[in-house]
């Protein structure tokens, strides 16, 4: 559930668009732009992956990308920390099951500095 | 990985371009952009890289006034002292004079002073600073208990992220554990949320956080447990409840049984120090500092004459004194690449220690102060 | 599932090292108007529940007045009644929402001004039900004014109660929730 009344707080500014993704096959709205965990809690998912060798469900934890309890597969790359991975139009997110395999050929990706500031 | 390999060695090729900065720093938290902010005030090129999403660290999540005097900000909200932080910082980042990397962490140190910087994207590349300050903050301990690793069971910091950064609600019956200022103050903004909180349970015989903060909840009709924890929690998929003991001479007797589906765990935390172990600074386990940390001078100053420690990471505390460290760190940066004068460094740092030295001085503050002098030195030469 | 405070007995919810204050006992741990000016004063007088040492003062910093002093910056406030005009400006400012303005001057009732940062906010002339230090309710208030001194998300709600509940009532609680 995505939180509309706060005596404090705005979310509007952070929440420019919403957009279609896919969890499991099924598709759920999201904010473009948050973290994919955030999208995912706030649509009712709370388990991301199962645990490698007891098989034990695992959900968000740090939210700051230090724990590893948030593993998923984002557009068929495992191991994505989705507590500090934006969301973006049409991702295809799976449960993580165990450590997952690594497309070589997936991994890419240009240095820039960012012009958030 | 060890330390006598250069980035050459380990990967079977040199890099193309290593990037050049005179400053790098190391976490836009509090102790970070205020690091920032001195440094480039001082006539400084910084090179900012922070590996969430947006600047501002725990700050952002922070929906109650700071304590502290004026000039830590008290009296303003921790995520609008974020706002004022960054804000101060863009005039610097159009003259060129700052790089901010956001989604970038900061992966590895090499002797030669080189930097490895690992991005979201996939992209990895060296950066090569004159002086370097770690700022990367703290994370959150965990406690052991039957069913502790179920979803739904976030660390306290994990669950203000959720809610005051990114907007979800994190859960409907909230269970506390842990009456330290994190644990405390985590009730409130789920109150603030909508979500009902239970319990905060505490192992002590008394809250561990300001007693204010404490008040704050109980007269929502929060309760603090004292010498009471969590038992087991109980769930499959999620968590769907708790049980409460209470801590006694003879060991848990269990008490209490909940529904609830989040628990917030707010034990303590530990001190990030993975990049200063890498840089092989000289570390010390004191246990009123949260783990191993650096020994550091008065200058914020490590080992290693080119890494300087602000923040959490040289030590958990709070974001009010996390700033002053970060400008006493670049304040002694900018003295030795030779943009200060001694007697100017020497005037600022003092006028620095002496705002540290009254955010230190309450009975609150003597866990700090005892840790403090295990880990203060001077260093030779 | 009944709720874990109903369960709890009474005697254990109330102990000052969990951010309870005993009325009866710890007065003397906090700055307490003098009774003969309470009565008179107009708009009130700052009743400020701080009983630790803590390095904060935008109390001090904010009293229009000078009336409230926190010196060092780790010291207990400390309140100059003479000076305190009521004005609630420390009430909306204080980081632990520890500060608390009661006008004893009407005949028939008194009215605590407290802060509030929680949703809803109740409207004026809505009835709701005051809260103790422990969050429970002991009587129902009519809400007479709603204020935000400093413009920032932190009212400050003017509460009618009846005599005898100035030194009881902490919070309020909009009717109508779980």
């Amino acid at each position: 559930m995505w939180l509309e009344e706060h005596p404090i707080l705005d979310f509007s500014s952070k929440r420019p668009k919403l957009v279609k993704f896919y969890f499991e096959g099924k598709e759920m709205w999201g904010y473009e732009g948050l973290p994919i965990a955030a999208s995912l809690h706030a649509n009712g998912i709370k388990v991301y992956r199962y645990s490698t060798r007891l098989n034990r469900p695992r959900g968000f934890f740090c939210a700051i990308g230090k724990c590893s309890s948030c593993f998923m597969v984002v557009d068929g790359v495992p191991n994505v920390r989705t507590c500090i991975t934006p969301l973006r139009e049409g991702m295809r997110i799976e449960r993580q099951r165990g450590l997952g395999k690594i497309d070589l050929n997936l991994i890419q990706g240009e240095a820039g500095s960012d012009d958030n500031v | 990985m060890t330390m006598s390999k250069s980035p050459a060695e380990i990967f079977g090729y040199s890099f193309p371009d290593i990037r050049e900065t005179q400053l790098l720093i190391v976490g836009g938290g509090p102790a970070g952009l205020s690091a920032a902010l001195q440094a480039l005030k001082l006539g400084l090129k910084v090179t900012l890289v922070e590996s969430g999403l947006e600047l501002g660290g725990q700050l952002v999540k922070q929906t109650h006034k700071f304590f502290g005097s004026s000039l830590e900000r008290a009296g303003t909200r921790g995520f609008r002292i974020a706002q004022e932080l960054i804000k101060e910082l863009t005039p610097f980042k159009g003259s060129g004079q700052l790089e901010v990397y956001l989604s970038t962490t900061a992966i590895a140190v090499y002797p030669e002073r080189i930097v490895l910087l690992s991005q979201l994207s996939g992209k990895v590349f060296p950066i090569k600073p004159k002086a370097m300050i770690i700022a990367t903050g703290a994370q959150e301990r965990m406690l052991p208990f039957p069913n502790n690793d179920l979803p739904g069971i976030y660390g306290a910091g994990g669950i203000q992220t959720l809610m005051n950064q990114y907007g979800v609600k994190p859960g409907k019956r909230a269970l506390i554990v842990g009456a330290g200022n994190i644990g405390l103050i985590v009730a409130y903004q789920l109150l603030q949320a909508g979500v009902e909180v239970i319990a905060i349970l505490e192992a002590m015989d008394r809250i561990g956080g300001w007693w204010v903060h404490a008040a704050k909840v109980r007269r929502y009709g929060v309760p603090i447990l004292l010498k009471h924890t969590i038992s087991r929690a109980i769930g499959k998929e999620k968590v769907e409840g708790a049980v409460i003991a209470e801590i006694t001479p003879d060991g848990l007797k269990d008490k209490y049984q909940v529904e609830c589906d989040l628990i917030g765990i707010s034990v303590g935390l530990t001190p990030t120090v993975d990049l200063l172990r890498q840089a092989n600074v000289k570390m010390k386990y004191v246990a009123f500092m949260g783990g191993f940390v650096p020994l550091r001078d008065r200058e914020m100053r490590t080992s290693q004459s080119w890494i300087w420690v602000a923040g959490d990471s040289a030590g958990i505390e709070e974001a009010s004194t996390a700033m002053i460290e970060g400008q006493i760190a670049s304040t002694s940066v900018a003295k030795w690449l030779g943009y200060i004068s001694e007697e100017e460094a020497k005037r600022e740092i003092d006028q620095l220690w002496a705002r540290l030295g009254y955010l230190r001085e309450a009975e609150v503050s003597s866990k700090v102060r005892k840790g403090l002098e295990e880990v203060l030195v001077t260093w030779g030469g | 599932m009944s709720k874990l405070s109903n369960l709890i007995p009474p005697d254990e919810q109330v102990s000052f090292w969990s951010g309870v204050l005993d009325p009866e006992s710890n007065l003397d741990l906090i700055s307490v108007p003098p009774e003969d000016l309470w009565r008179e004063k107009r708009a009130g007088l700052v009743v400020i529940e701080c009983p630790q040492e803590i390095p904060c003062n935008p109390c001090h910093t904010s009293c229009p007045t000078g009336a409230i002093k926190v010196e060092p910056l780790t010291a207990i406030p400390k309140v100059n009644y003479d000076l305190c005009t009521g004005c609630t400006i420390c009430v909306s400012k204080c980081p632990g929402l520890a500060c608390f303005v009661i006008d004893k001057t009407p005949a028939d009732y008194s009215i605590v001004k407290l802060p509030y940062e929680m949703y809803p906010v109740p409207k004026v002339g809505e009835v709701v039900d005051c809260l103790d230090r422990t969050g429970k309710p002991v009587v129902e208030g009519e809400v007479l004014n709603v204020t935000e001194p400093s413009r920032d998300g932190t009212k400050v709600i003017w509460v009618k109660v009846p005599k005898g509940f100035e030194m009881t009532v902490r919070a309020i609680k909009v009717k109508g929730g779980e």
